[in-house]
């Protein structure tokens, strides 16, 4: 299954940047303009239907190129298999497609994405904070964001 | 008061204060403000089993309007301190505040961002109940001390002379283990 996946994707010439497998597990690095076409292609190929959309999310590798990476964990009903897409994105330009045309469900999962680490999603209908307060100005999964917060910085009602 | 010439003379003399604060201590009735894993004790305190209609606060009402004690029951986030501020001062005065169990009262086992570290940072608070979560005895304990400082307040003095609240010492309550 892994190798039908990785030869299909061949199709879309210079989406694949790496390929990876663990313990059966297939996790494969997508360059970050293309993500909604393989997106797309995985969803509507009939053999492969990747219909679902269990997890996205983001991660803060912390270091001076590809800072952040944003993973798709795609699920197939119909062959109970399970796929990882990954996309490397920069610090000073953290943007990325929205994959909500693809499948809709995924918007609340970008939402939880950008208000943790400030990645935006180009094209998101609606890309508010999901947990923080709307005027909070900082994102904090970030690993530059101190644990306790900065003072002051949500205000509380008087006392 | 003195209960036993009501038999004899059909009336009894008291302080005004008294009374008030007789009636008030017996029938305090909490805004279950229930946001975490406290509430599912404090819904255990009104179970026949621990029974809080012995302390006359078995109404718990659903609208701040009719109530007289909050009962602060979880962890507070930044976002929903607003919401808890909000509700509290919709509350019809005299009102107390009882703020129990650890997150409440000190933010608990979440030392991070997102949570208020102790309610009493944006609200005054009456009675801290420690525990996480606390028993049900714990809570009625907390009530207890309440009562206790109900029962202790100048309710006509600080009508009429404008000041502030007096607020007695209240002795210890007795701790979870203690039974009667």
């Amino acid at each position: 299954m892994n190798d039908l996946i990785v030869q299909k994707l061949k199709t879309l010439p210079g989406a694949v940047e790496a390929t990876q497998e663990f313990r059966g597990d297939l996790t494969v690095q997508v360059r970050r303009e293309d993500i909604v076409k393989v997106c797309r292609f995985l969803k509507d190929d009939y053999d492969l239907s990747f219909d679902m959309v269990i997890d996205l999310l983001g991660v803060d590798m912390y270091r001076p190129e590809d800072r952040f990476e944003v993973v798709y964990v795609l699920y197939s009903l119909k062959n109970k298999k399970y796929l990882r897409l990954k996309v490397l994105v920069q610090e000073d330009n953290p943007v990325v497609e929205t994959v909500g045309s693809v499948w809709s469900g995924a918007g609340w999962h970008e939402r939880e994405v950008y208000d943790m680490f400030g990645i935006k999603f180009k094209g998101h209908p609606d890309l508010r904070r999901m947990y923080m307060p709307e005027e909070f100005e900082y994102f904090p999964l970030r690993k530059d964001f101190p644990t306790m917060g900065i003072t002051d910085s949500i205000p509380l009602p008087r006392k | 008061m003195a209960i036993d010439r009501l038999t004899e003379d059909g009336f009894l003399t008291t302080r005004l204060d008294e009374v008030i604060n007789w009636a008030r201590k017996n029938s305090l009735w909490p805004m279950p403000m229930g946001i975490s894993c406290c509430a599912i004790e404090m819904m255990a305190t009104a179970s026949p089993r621990f029974d809080i209609s012995r302390f006359g606060s078995e109404v718990m009402r659903f609208t701040p309007r009719q109530c007289d004690v909050m009962i602060v029951a979880g962890t507070v986030t930044y976002k929903m301190a607003k919401v808890v501020r909000k509700i509290y001062d919709q509350m019809p005065e005299p009102k107390w505040v009882i703020s129990m169990g650890a997150c409440a009262s000190s933010g608990g086992m979440f030392r991070s961002y997102s949570v208020v570290q102790g309610i009493d940072q944006f609200m005054p608070v009456d009675v801290f109940v420690a525990g996480c979560p606390p028993r049900p005895e714990n809570l009625l304990s907390g009530l207890m001390a309440l009562q206790k400082k109900v029962e202790h307040d100048r309710t006509i003095g600080n009508f009429l002379h404008k000041s502030p609240l007096f607020i007695p010492d209240v002795p210890a309550p007795r701790s979870a283990g203690q039974v009667a």
